[in-house]
């Protein structure tokens, strides 16, 4: 049997995550006077990761609905290798 | 009196997005106003009002809030007795609630002690049961031991007689035909074939001991359904409106793939595995939900906000840490309050042989020795413009 391809993006947990450009990463990095390190992260390997071709060196931006305060509130993660 | 037209509320509106109201209520007020006939004065009376409120219930700067995060979630544990409810009849099972559960989930535990999966299935397997118990044959894990009556050996040919009941297979949806293909590769070198109801492997062994080994391996071999998906329920869903299987054991891999399975809402209550397959921001989603439930099923009424913050922290480096010395608790890069938490003796050693500094930048260490601790106020430091006190006293030397 064929392993089925689910697509990690639709599951209902799972936030919406957009990949930053170099120039957006650059513009975010200044707007909060931090370095990249600053930041959460993720890794290259996780399953979203993947499925939105972030590589290391990446910021993404995550879109979480949010109960407590408005609609929406960005979180951005670094996208590094795991450590082994 | 002036009338508030669209152009002029429009144009108030902006000013408060501007002044960092935040855009969602910029709409709500929009959407409450915009029918309505208004003069300028309530309008600005209105807006006034809105942007007090809004921000006043704002945090203040420097405020603890992990610190009130943890409190917030401790006490209500102190709170939380050891009851379990014990989930009554046969049909139901039981899930470790309360304060293990908590304890799981903040330990970030490789595997809880109860996995059970919520399996939503797709159209039209959620709208009947018959539709439903199809996807649920498919996905329930069954071993020969649950088919058979008894699976005896033969002493005097040296092969095993496997004793299917028909009922049983036919329930579960198993066709006997298809046995020997499942079981093949306990044929060794041997034959496997069906007689009727009995299946009948003579594996070439003439070794009492293997035989026995080979039968123990042969009653525990799945041949339907999913490993690791022990029993599954059909239930109707918590609104009613559908049917929905509740399992005993997680397999989400192995369940997704199964024709019929809702695969966007499908979740366990296995948060690594969640993890492994979704990714981590699906797996901080499932710290808040299983926490969530756990105080709610206790009747204690945490804010969302801590558990936010208690999620994020233990998701922020990418993968699941614990909260204990395995994990946060052990990457802090004090001494003292490593030293605090657990294990005093090693990491006051470990931190002499190597060297370690220690920054005093964090909240235990400087309670330790006595100094204003870095919350609130103690976040303020006084800083000291060197250049423009010499200006000052340039021009007072001047006079």
């Amino acid at each position: 049997m064929t392993k089925k391809r689910i697509d990690v993006l639709l599951h209902k947990f799972v936030p919406q995550h957009v990949l930053l450009t170099k120039e957006e990463s650059q513009k975010l990095l200044q707007k909060y006077r931090i370095d990249v390190n600053d930041l959460p992260q993720m890794f290259e390997k996780d399953p979203v990761a993947i499925a939105i071709g972030a590589k290391e060196g990446d910021i993404v931006k995550i879109v979480r609905k949010s109960n407590t305060t408005v609609k929406f509130v960005d979180y951005y993660r670094y996208v590094k290798k795991e450590k082994v | 009196m002036v009338k508030v037209t669209p152009k002029i509320l429009e144009e108030r509106l902006k000013v408060l997005l501007d002044d960092g109201i935040p855009g969602d209520l910029i709409e709500k007020i929009r959407e409450k106003v915009k029918d309505v006939d208004l003069e300028e004065e309530q309008l600005e009376y209105l807006l006034n009002k809105v942007f007090i409120n809004y921000n006043n219930s704002l945090m203040e700067a420097n405020e603890p809030c992990g610190t009130v995060a943890a409190q917030s979630i401790g006490e209500p544990g102190t709170q939380m007795t050891l009851r379990t409810f014990h989930y009554a009849g046969v049909e139901e099972f039981s899930v470790t609630q309360g304060l293990p559960r908590l304890i799981e989930i903040v330990d970030a535990r490789r595997f809880p002690s109860t996995p059970q999966m919520t399996i939503y299935l797709e159209e039209p397997y959620n709208k009947t049961e018959e539709e439903a118990i199809k996807v649920h044959n498919r996905i329930e894990q069954i071993r020969i031991e649950q088919i058979t009556h008894d699976v005896d050996l033969d002493f005097v040919n040296w092969q095993i007689h496997i004793n299917l009941i028909p009922e049983i297979c036919e329930k579960k949806g198993i066709e006997i035909e298809q046995i020997p293909e499942i079981l093949k590769r306990y044929k060794k070198k041997g034959t496997i074939k069906r007689e009727g109801n009995t299946i009948i492997i003579d594996p070439g062994i003439e070794d009492l001991q293997s035989l026995q080994k080979l039968r123990e391996k042969i009653l525990k071999k799945v041949v339907k359904g999913i490993r690791g998906v022990k029993r599954g329920l059909l239930t109707p869903s918590d609104n009613n409106e559908e049917w929905v299987i509740k399992t005993e054991g997680t397999n989400m891999q192995g369940v997704i793939q199964i024709d019929g399975v809702d695969t966007t809402r499908t979740v366990s209550n296995h948060i690594h595995e969640i993890e492994k397959l979704y990714g981590i921001e699906a797996a901080r989603k499932m710290i808040i939900t299983e926490a969530q439930k756990v105080l709610e099923q206790q009747g204690l009424d945490v804010d969302l906000r801590h558990l936010l913050i208690l999620s994020d922290l233990m998701c922020h480096t990418g993968s699941i840490q614990s909260i204990g010395r395995h994990g946060i608790s052990g990457s802090k890069s004090s001494v003292f309050a490593r030293a605090a938490f657990e294990v005093t003796v090693n990491q006051l050693l470990d931190a002499g042989l190597y060297g370690e500094e220690e920054r005093l930048l964090g909240i235990p260490e400087n309670v330790i020795i006595g100094q204003v601790i870095p919350i609130g106020t103690g976040r303020t430091s006084i800083m000291f413009d060197l250049d423009r006190n010499l200006e000052i006293l340039k021009k007072k030397g001047k006079n």
